[in-house]
């Protein structure tokens, strides 16, 4: 087993970490935890071919990840099917079209992730990472308006589709930023799992959302830190300890 | 009540709207106007497409037809009871920040409108999850004035009130109108407010819609037919 080291191996995670926190408190205040977690899988197809032709699977996972979101989108807005069940087809259809384009090491790689981040691909990752984080922030009040009610988005000058299209293209950008360290399967965890705990131990947005940041940071820090140490797979471990801080977060009462 | 608005300048006109799910249509040419400065009521029995036309004249629902706002016309939208998470980590002041952030209107302004529709700094503190029904419909109100708008639209402000509050509510409106001078387009049930308070009626129903001033709406037996005894109980 590899572990990163130097100060990419901190920085780039770290970056990742703060943006799943922030585009996940956006997600579980939407309803869409389990949407999240399937949308990352549309990943999978895209890695699996990037590795058959031998390109970066960052890359492939990336554009795989914007030309599912966008299609979730469309069909969304054309049919008016709910999200969870447009991402609900096309999760299944990318993990079975995955399943048959990669196998084995490949396969349990682009899944679970692996901690080699020294590549050329890092400054991409910083890049990628601010780029969420500047999204939420410049379009946080839209979001919020958003949530509540799309009714009320559109008499305040909210372009909705385009709002939904930006957050979705945002999300997707934030599941290929943890692609490497994480992998398909848990990247969907860490922007889920910190903001889960955070909605429940935050009372405001900007409470929330702090808290929502910081158990991502905490969690991949930690992870980070311990995998060496404990011998074991940093990727897993994160989630793991994200989780933790999640079940004792159920004994504290919401002030 | 009943002055005359002949020569003011309309806020809105709509001619000919339309609007179908499918095969099924639900407002079928709907024609009418509102003045600035007055009140529309718009009435009918459940199923006769009012929260549809409001939506309509918002741009969420697709329709056929014009539907023409005056030059800068700023709307405030007050929808039916929205169903929000209990557990959702937002309070009333980041609800109206995001509104003031959106519409680029002075920072002073959520505190204004907090005021305006009598809602405390401790209340508007509290997470909207757990504001009863009436200080969610306040706070509503008052996401719907940040920006000062020149017309405000209501679909059905006071369902899931108390009566109390329901008279407050509806006393706050006219009050907002009477001082900012707002174009209002309320839908309602409560014919005694309507008479109160509108200045004209839109009636919708399956056989057709009627428009013209609350008084000769009223009085008309074609309505009274169609709306049944509350109508008739009002004429008397």
């Amino acid at each position: 087993m590899t572990y990163a080291t130097g100060p990419g191996a901190f920085l780039i995670p770290l970056g990742m970490a703060a943006a799943a926190g922030l585009m996940g408190s956006i997600a579980v205040m939407r309803r869409m935890a389990l949407a999240s977690d399937a949308l990352s899988h549309i990943a999978l197809p895209g890695i699996a071919i990037a590795l058959l032709v031998h390109v970066n699977p960052f890359l492939g996972g990336l554009i795989a990840l914007v030309l599912g979101t966008v299609l979730v989108w469309a069909i969304e807005y054309r049919s008016r099917i709910p999200t969870d069940v447009v991402v609900g087809v096309i999760f299944s259809a990318a993990l079975a079209l995955g399943s048959l384009l990669a196998s084995g090491d490949e396969l349990i790689e682009a899944l679970f992730g692996s901690p080699n981040t020294s590549d050329s691909f890092n400054l991409i990752g910083l890049g990628g990472a601010s780029l969420v984080i500047v999204f939420i922030v410049r379009y946080r009040s839209q979001l919020v308006i958003r949530l509540v009610s799309p009714d009320l988005a559109r008499p305040a000058g909210i372009n909705v589709p385009r709002l939904d299209l930006l957050y979705l293209l945002a999300f997707a950008l934030t599941i290929a930023l943890g692609l490497r360290y994480l992998g398909v399967l848990l990247m969907g965890s860490l922007i889920i799992i910190p903001a889960a705990t955070a909605m429940r131990l935050g009372t405001n947005l900007r409470t929330m959302q702090t808290i929502s940041v910081a158990i991502a940071m905490l969690a991949t820090l930690s992870g980070t830190l311990l995998a060496p140490v404990l011998r074991l797979a940093a990727g897993p471990l994160i989630i793991v300890i994200a989780a933790s801080i999640f079940f004792l977060s159920l004994a504290v009462r919401r002030a | 009540m009943l002055t005359p608005f002949e020569n003011r300048p309309h806020a809105l006109d709509v001619i000919g709207v339309s609007v179908a799910f499918g095969e099924v249509c639900v407002i079928d040419n709907v024609s009418f106007h509102v003045d600035v400065g007055s009140t529309l009521a718009i009435v009918g029995r459940n199923g006769s497409g009012k929260t549809v036309l409001l939506k309509a004249l918002i741009g969420a629902v697709r329709a056929s037809g014009t539907v023409r706002w005056a030059p800068e016309t700023r709307i405030g939208y007050v929808p039916q009871k929205l169903d929000i998470q209990r557990d959702l980590p937002l309070t009333g002041r980041d609800f109206l920040d995001a509104k003031v952030d959106v519409t680029h209107a002075p920072a002073t302004d959520a505190q204004r409108v907090a005021g305006l529709v009598n809602l405390s700094q401790s209340i508007v503190d509290q997470p909207i999850g757990t504001l009863s029904g009436g200080q969610f419909q306040r706070l509503l109100l008052a996401f719907a004035l940040v920006g000062t708008p020149s017309v405000l639209l209501f679909d059905e402000p006071t369902a899931g009130v108390d009566e109390p509050e329901e008279k407050s509510v509806y006393a706050l409106i006219h009050q907002l109108q009477q001082n900012e001078g707002l174009s209002v387009l309320v839908i309602s049930h409560d014919m005694t407010q309507v008479q109160a308070s509108a200045d004209h009626i839109l009636f919708l129903s399956h056989h057709g819609s009627y428009f013209g001033k609350t008084a000769d709406m009223l009085s008309s037996e074609r309505l009274q037919e169609l709306h049944g005894p509350t109508v008739a109980h009002l004429r008397e």
